[in-house]
């Protein structure tokens, strides 16, 4: 087995057996929709109209929540000392990592999203452009997130510096994620246009985020 | 192969933790490195390794390959254990073996040499403190790499394991290995040098 | 462990092993002729078949807030009269629980589509009904998530007890709040309101659930026992093995 290899399968064993993980991640989406109407009372007009909105902004707090399972545990146990030590370049190393958690925390949201959205009223236009959204934008959110989880690990309550340096971050892809979803219901915009530059966003995320979070780890660990 | 040091100096949280260290540890030699807590025995395994940044003086390995890092040349035995506890004993090793790029499909015996073969479908959780050592030291002698880092490989091991633990580094001399361990008990092996941090300099 | 802690749930396994077999046959049973029953009943004149998804959404609330009422017996099993069975029996119930209350809620957003137009509407009954779902939810991912089983225990125990404060709320949300969901018609003051031509199916579903529950209850907590002992196994193995 290549030492990437081993690494995606090592993270995707762990978050399939330790209880939470995708289940939370999930759950916490369902508690933030679920509280939208309780705030801003149960028209059902209004939250047709702002439920992709509603959605994204859920999707981006519950990944932010699961971002320190990225490094937190592999810093606490030694084992990123051993993964600097490796054979394996960092930045692929780091990627493969994110890939494994976008699979068990990001496509479980997009499985849940449009059972999610029947509860705002969302109808079938809007949830297969949301789904769209959410299946390119989510990696976005993780790789965007990367970088933020790389900086934070070695703090002992870097929770909530995390959000604070990751959420201006992924601001353009809350915006054009939202911007695409509304679009291909209402709205002059196409819905191609958007989501193009959202494409873009999460492709440059790609590339980024693994380069950012690596330079990051490496100064970290003095 | 030789691994030397000279002059080198750590500075780490803003303070200086040693100055003007210098060594040198041949293939087949092991050097032990003492002092007392804070003196910086384990600033300088990770100084060694690449984990902490050099602030004075240089590190020179001589026979090494020129294509690899210190870092990927050598084994880092470190105060923790690396373990992942959802995942079985053997499932950890055998990540290990593959990331720090063993050639062989299997662990080699490196199991059965520490004596954990018959708990290879436990999950690690289950394990006590000296059993996760022993999955540690079995990483080393899975993967063959020529430089061992060891900071204090005997804390929680037993009379019987320590024992087996200085078979493995002699035998690890044997092949031309070196070993740097930080201690501060003895070695069991002969003819070990000594380099004393901290006190008289 | 103590001795007596061993020997009850020894006792339950072998209760557990002899019951789960006769009772699901019962249960297969009981479930044929409620299709029968289903089937068989009239149409309503103004919703034609569709009411009859009743005989699934109906059973499910009620299940799902009884799952609920036995994980708060066995919270006060496990705080106060220390029994136990009391842990293992809030952790096995929690899934089937939520199970009920998820078919609950699907069965009726099925059934509000063609009733009202819209699969959901955020009404005092289905929120409640909803949160009550999250909670199931939070205590399933509180079990999973503290890895010694007794302080898991304790903590959905407290959990569950603060939840209990929701059931109430279902119940009477319909009575307290204007809302779009159809008021009690089977457990009220005074005689039901549905005529027997439903009412005698819907009961007869209502029962053949309680058995499935049963038998899934009892199956849930003979895994849960064993578990607990192939942990214990283990524990032992590394131990003993030097």
């Amino acid at each position: 087995m290549s030492p990437l290899t081993a690494i995606l399968v090592r993270d995707l064993r762990i978050a399939m057996r330790v209880g939470g993980g995708a289940l939370m991640g999930v759950l916490f989406f369902l508690v933030v929709v679920t509280l939208t109407p309780m705030a801003l009372g149960p028209d059902l007009t209004l939250l047709q109209r702002i439920g992709p909105a509603i959605l994204w902004l859920a999707a981006l707090l519950a990944s932010l929540l699961a971002l320190d399972r990225l490094f937190a545990a592999d810093h606490k146990d030694g084992s990123l000392d051993l993964i600097l030590l490796g054979r394996a370049p960092l930045e692929l190393v780091v990627a493969v990592k994110a890939l494994a958690h976008w699979l068990t925390t990001g496509v479980p949201l997009i499985i849940a999203a449009p059972l999610i959205g029947l509860l705002l009223n969302l109808d079938a236009g809007a949830e297969a452009a949301l789904v769209l959204t959410f299946l390119v934008g989510t990696p976005a959110l993780t790789f965007i997130g990367l970088i933020g989880a790389a900086i934070a690990v070695t703090l002992r309550r870097g929770g909530l510096l995390l959000a604070v340096l990751v959420l201006p971050l992924a601001v353009p892809v809350l915006i054009f994620g939202v911007a695409a979803a509304n679009a291909a219901v209402a709205g002059p915009v196409p819905f191609g246009t958007p989501f193009t530059i959202l494409c873009g966003l999460t492709l440059a995320s790609l590339v980024v985020g693994p380069f950012a979070a690596a330079t990051a780890l490496r100064q970290e660990i003095e | 192969m030789r691994l030397s040091a000279f002059d080198l100096a750590c500075r780490r949280g803003g303070r200086d933790v040693f100055a003007g260290v210098g060594f040198s540890v041949g293939a087949g030699e092991a050097l032990a490195v003492r002092g007392r807590n804070g003196a910086g025995k384990s600033s300088l395994l990770r100084m060694v390794v690449g984990l902490v940044r050099i602030a004075g003086g240089r590190l020179d390995l001589e026979g090494g390959d020129p294509e690899l890092t210190m870092g990927e040349q050598a084994h880092y035995l470190g105060h923790q254990d690396a373990l992942k506890p959802s995942l079985s004993v053997s499932e950890n090793l055998r990540f290990w073996s593959s990331f720090l790029g063993a050639v062989s499909a299997d662990d080699g015996g490196a199991l059965a040499a520490v004596g954990l073969e018959a708990l290879a479908g436990l999950p690690a959780a289950y394990l006590s403190a000296g059993q996760r050592r022993r999955l540690s030291i079995a990483r080393l002698l899975a993967v063959k790499r020529p430089i061992w880092l060891l900071d204090e490989p005997a804390s929680t091991l037993d009379g019987t394991a320590q024992q087996e633990l200085s078979g493995f580094m002699r035998a690890h001399l044997a092949a031309g290995g070196l070993i740097l361990a930080a201690t501060h008990g003895a070695l069991g092996i002969d003819g070990a040098h000594e380099l004393r941090l901290g006190g008289a300099q | 462990m103590a001795i007596a802690d061993l020997a009850n749930p020894t006792r339950f396994l072998k209760f557990a092993n002899r019951t789960i077999p006769w009772l699901g046959g019962l249960t297969l049973v009981l479930f044929a002729f409620a299709i029968n029953q289903a089937i068989s009943a009239p149409d309503d004149y103004q919703q034609g078949a569709a009411v009859k998804i009743m005989f699934l959404h109906v059973p499910g609330a009620w299940l799902g807030m009884l799952g609920w009422g036995v994980m708060t017996v066995a919270a006060l099993g496990t705080l106060v009269w220390r029994h136990p069975l009391a842990d293992v029996t809030a952790k096995a119930t929690a899934p089937i629980g939520a199970g009920f209350t998820l078919m609950c809620l699907v069965t009726g957003s099925l059934w509000g589509r063609p009733m009202w137009g819209t699969y959901w509407v955020w009404d005092a009954r289905l929120t409640s009904v909803l949160v009550l779902f999250l909670l199931y939810l939070g205590v399933i991912a509180l079990w999973r998530t503290v890895d010694d089983p007794a302080r898991a225990a304790r903590a959905a125990a407290i959990l569950t007890l603060v939840g209990a404060l929701d059931l109430p709320i279902i119940k009477f949300s319909v009575d307290w709040w204007n809302t779009l969901h159809q008021p009690a018609s089977v457990f009220r003051l005074g005689a039901p309101t549905i005529d027997a031509s439903i009412l005698i199916p819907l009961l007869i579903s209502a029962l053949a659930f309680t058995l499935l529950f049963a038998v899934l209850l009892l199956a849930a907590m003979r895994n849960e026992i064993l578990r607990r002992r192939v942990r214990t196994l283990r524990l032992l193995q590394a131990s003993t093995a030097g």
